[in-house]
């Protein structure tokens, strides 16, 4: 008698994702990200009937990387082009995946009146605080004392501000539904990036209104780090800037408290993936 | 009686960029970088010792670029333990 072991998988890449190496350096968190949102396509069924919006920056060639239709905006307008693309198909799940450089800069005027109109969209946001294609400069999330290329000396905040918390200020808009920022520093907090994209998609699904995600991830090449370190980096210095949490769910009706919010994406548990 | 060795992780080496965030998670220190070089240029994370492996998965959970896959093996129907604690339902 011969025993063939048989295996179950636990985990396989998604099938939403595309079979192709990515451009991204060696350990950017834009890859890990990129699959979560492929895994909850593939969860939700979404592969045929979503429509992502490549923004410009890093994620610039994201429409490479998905296997459902993909469209790119000029820098910032993502947002436009999901509204213009969600009315014209409002049976589509449309979503923009934009960097900070792309969405919280340039951009901020067109994700802030998309949540006023409460668009049924949703949007990536990722958070690492730099620019990374155009080579590092400081971007509007860049923390205080942190170098770039363009503050040298660290962030002055008496010269160039403070770092703009837009979960927070898309919170208070009645037009969004569903606002939540997350990490993508260790395996749980992936489960719980998963759970918050899954309800964002959900939240456009069931119609309610505008959702966004900030992803709070890293640079490694631009913070001039190892890809390990520069994970501590977002856990140490990244999360207590920018505090972790559902900041609007349609269904909690409210802001909640990041504590509860967190306890509530651990209930949420993130499902196998590779069925 | 033969028995077929299972590969509890798979590495798509040719993918794998050698950043080592999955060496970092991995709770049995078993993943390393190999010796080798990959066409894209780096050396490739890669497991040695498949039978330490637990299956747990953490490392294709944080994998930025979807290099691996992972199993377990299924397990056999066992027989109900006699006498244990367990509650007829």
């Amino acid at each position: 008698m011969s025993s063939i072991v048989e295996r179950i998988p636990v985990y396989e890449p998604p099938k939403s994702l595309s079979d192709v190496s990515s451009h991204y350096c060696p350990g950017c968190t834009h890859g890990a990200t990129h699959r979560i949102v492929a895994e909850v396509m593939d969860e939700l069924g979404l592969t045929d009937k979503a429509v992502g919006i490549a923004s410009v920056g890093c994620s610039v060639l994201a429409y490479n990387y998905f296997e459902c239709d993909m469209q790119q905006a000029a820098h910032g307008r993502a947002p436009a082009v999901a509204t213009g693309v969600k009315r014209v198909r409002p049976e589509l799940v449309v979503w923009t995946y934009q960097g900070d450089g792309d969405l919280a800069s340039i951009g901020t005027n067109e994700v802030i009146h998309a949540a006023l109109r409460g668009e049924k969209i949703t949007v990536i946001f990722i958070n690492n605080a730099i620019y990374g294609m155009t080579g590092g400069q400081a971007a509007p999330t860049t923390l205080i004392g942190q170098k770039t290329a363009t503050t040298p000396f660290g962030r002055d905040k008496s010269w160039s501000g403070s770092p703009i918390h837009l979960s927070e200020m898309l919170a208070l808009q009645e037009g969004a539904a569903f606002i939540a920022r997350t990490s993508t520093h260790n395996p749980a907090h992936l489960g719980r990036t998963r759970a918050a994209i899954k309800r964002a998609f959900q939240t456009q699904l069931e119609g309610k209104g505008f959702s966004l995600v900030e992803i709070l991830s890293t640079c490694p090449t631009n913070w001039g780090m190892t890809p390990v370190e520069a994970l501590k980096w977002v856990e140490e210095q990244m999360v207590p800037v920018y505090p972790l949490g559902i900041f609007k769910d349609w269904q909690a009706d409210g802001a909640r408290s990041p504590a509860a919010a967190g306890a509530a994406a651990k209930s949420a548990k993130p499902a196998e993936g590779g069925k | 009686m033969s028995v077929v060795v299972m590969e509890r992780v798979v590495f798509r080496e040719d993918r794998c960029k050698g950043c080592e965030v999955c060496i970092a998670v991995c709770p049995q220190k078993i993943i390393a970088l190999d010796s080798r070089i990959n066409k894209l240029g780096y050396r490739s994370a890669a497991v040695k010792d498949q039978e330490a492996c637990t299956s747990c998965g953490l490392c294709a959970r944080v994998c930025p670029d979807a290099v691996i896959s992972v199993y377990r093996p299924a397990r056999p129907a066992k027989p109900a333990p006699a006498g244990e604690g367990r509650k007829a339902s």
